[in-house]
């Protein structure tokens, strides 16, 4: 049984394109819905093109709202597009800042459960979704039994992207409403930290240091090996909360879900909380001097040794070639 | 300026987690303060430190009574707790939740900024706070990564995907905060020995004058259909480092097209 319709987020960059969760759910989308349109807070014509090639036929926008923060006002103008008759069988979402925030007002608004964390959906018997838990090492399957849009959001990396070809979209009003004094907050100004490199969650390599490393100093190697192999440098928690490096490096459970051809793990031990960040990697490299590590029970390579000796000569040796 | 701040107590999250035949968290051990909401304790301890008077009131929703990491909040210096403890809460998802938390809240008293961690660390829904802040009709800024006030302004530097966004928000007012936006202090001796005479407010259900038909697994709206072991990944090749075994990596690094 498919869906008649669904509506996906398109979440914005900062560059105004379309998230790349946005078009990994919108694969997922097309697959188990008949019509699959997108919802935005901002310009619809701008990402047209973009959603249309991704499965979607019309784009709901509600104009700039750049000076607003998203939860609130997208989430009463979806619950006032439902209220007024244009409901979809689901509303679907990325786990992400905005996606989370949109999703727990929507909840509100329409006094329905929101899912969150979810990995994949199934609707061949009403609406499934999957959640992995204790680490990844269980999935919950949770069916939504309340009627109405079910409302669920994805973690990155859970569906690949793909184009159809399909024509651009058709733009429509996503009508904003008076939000009253829950509409209040403003956003005065965006940051957008200076990256070098691919980024974290697009990277086909990715170079993580742990607490192994023993001193923040020493995260240099992995950043220069990250370099040396085009990937990007990554982090365990334990080193984030450290204050070695930012917390945009963080891999895990509360931090990014990386799926790169290779991540190598250097110093990490393997706590199932890093583990379901990476785990989906296509190869593991793990180098650890304790042999009961649990890192060593997924990794395709494991090295039992010491990060100080066996990374300066793994560089010296890729800098030969 | 009086702060709530919503805490959560939790089974260990050091002790491998577990669940009830009927699929919910087993919490029958003894519980802890979230490590989580520590942090947003400490944020509204300093908050009310800075503005010169006002108090810390916590809020939270626990199984049997549970009052050890409230106890530990307290000690950290909130003033008092309100507690809600009912059986009829047992499998209540995140919307239920925050409908509780909010009935208690208006138990709470006078408040200028209710804070939250970002999501709790057993559950990690991540929509509670925000979901709270729409019932109590305020704004509500999520993912702070820093937290100031001002003449009657909350100022946050919100967490994003690229960098972080400077906002603001008129109070009353919700604010979700990261772990790190500052520094938990450590319960002294002293508080420890304060925190066990200070009020600790349990109420039911009934209590909050909610009916328990819309919170817990009777409203919760979801079912659960199945629990299985997920795909275990195999180990590969694990070899002991002779001084010799980056030229392993490289090999495998080769063949993997990636140089
Ligand atoms: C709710 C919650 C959420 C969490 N979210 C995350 C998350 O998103 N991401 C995350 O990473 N963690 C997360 N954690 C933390 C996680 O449980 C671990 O504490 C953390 O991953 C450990 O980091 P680590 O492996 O660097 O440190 P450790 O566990 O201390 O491991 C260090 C490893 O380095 C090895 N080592 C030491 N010296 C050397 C050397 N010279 N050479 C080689 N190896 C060496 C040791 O054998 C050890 O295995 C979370 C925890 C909780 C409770």
């Amino acid at each position: 049984m498919a869906l008649s319709k669904v509506w996906v987020h398109a979440e914005l960059t900062p560059e105004g394109t379309v998230a790349p969760i946005s078009l990994e759910i919108l694969a997922k989308a097309r697959e188990i819905s008949d019509v699959v349109e997108v919802f935005t807070g901002g310009d619809g014509a701008a990402i047209a093109e973009t959603v249309g090639k991704h499965g979607a036929t019309k784009v709901l926008a509600t104009g700039d709202i750049s000076d607003k923060l998203q939860g609130v006002h997208v989430g009463a103008a979806l619950a006032a597009a439902i209220e007024g008759g244009d409901a979809p069988d689901a509303v679907l979402l990325g786990t992400t800042y905005d996606g989370r925030d949109i999703a727990a007002r929507l909840s509100v608004k329409l006094d329905k459960p929101v899912l969150t964390n979810n990995t994949d959906i199934d609707v061949a018997d009403g609406i499934v979704v999957s959640t992995q838990i204790f680490g990844g090492t269980q999935i919950v399957k949770t069916k939504f039994a309340a009627g109405g849009p079910a409302i669920a959001t994805f973690r990155p990396k859970s569906f690949v992207a793909e184009e159809t070809g399909g024509a651009a979209a058709e733009v429509a009003e996503l009508g904003l409403v008076d939000a009253g004094a829950a509409g209040a907050a403003k956003l005065l100004n965006r940051h957008v930290e200076e990256t070098s490199g691919p980024k974290l969650d697009e990277a086909a390599v990715v170079v993580s240091g742990g607490r192994g490393l023993g001193e923040a100093g020493k995260f240099d190697m992995i950043e220069e090996l990250a370099k040396m192999l085009k990937g990007a440098p990554g982090a365990s928690r334990a080193i984030v909360d450290a204050g070695w490096v930012p917390y945009s490096y963080q891999v895990g459970q509360t931090g990014k879900v990386v799926k790169p051809t290779v991540y190598i793990a250097a110093g990490i031990s393997g706590a199932t909380q890093h583990m379901v960040g990476m785990k989906g990697s296509k190869n593991i490299v793990a180098i650890n001097k304790d042999p009961e590590a649990p890192i060593f029970g997924i990794a395709d390579l494991g090295i039992v040794g010491d990060v100080h000796k066996v990374l300066p000569k793994l560089i010296e040796a890729l800098k030969a070639r | 300026m009086n702060v709530v701040v919503c805490v959560k107590q939790i089974p260990d999250p050091a002790d491998p987690g577990a669940l009830n035949p009927d699929h919910t968290l087993k919490r029958d051990g003894k519980l802890i303060l979230d490590e989580s909401d520590s942090y947003g304790v400490e944020m509204a301890l300093q908050l009310v430190d800075k503005a010169g008077g006002g108090e810390v009131t916590l809020v939270s929703m626990a199984p049997n009574g549970e009052v050890s990491g409230l106890r530990t909040a307290l000690a950290m210096g909130a003033a008092k707790a309100v507690l809600v403890s009912d059986d009829a809460l047992k499998g209540a998802g995140a919307l239920d939740t925050a409908k509780v938390l909010a009935a208690a809240v208006g138990k709470a008293g006078e408040y200028d900024l209710v804070l939250a961690a970002t999501e709790s660390s057993d559950g990690y829904t991540g929509t509670v706070p925000e979901q709270l802040a729409a019932l109590l009709d305020l704004p509500s800024i999520t993912f702070a990564k820093s937290v100031e006030i001002a003449d009657g302004t909350v100022k946050v530097q919100r967490q994003t995907e690229a960098g972080y966004d400077e906002c603001e928000a008129p109070l009353p007012a919700l604010v979700s905060v990261t772990a790190g936006v500052v520094e938990p202090r450590y319960p002294s001796f002293k508080g420890i020995m304060a925190a066990k005479s200070k009020p600790v407010e349990t109420v039911t259900v009934a209590d909050l004058g909610l009916d328990a038909g819309i919170v817990g697994w009777a409203g919760a709206g979801q079912e659960i259909v199945d629990v299985a072991a997920a795909p275990e990944r195999e180990a590969g090749e694990v070899i002991e480092d002779d001084g010799e075994s980056f030229q392993k990596i490289v090999a495998f690094l080769d063949g993997l097209k990636v140089l």
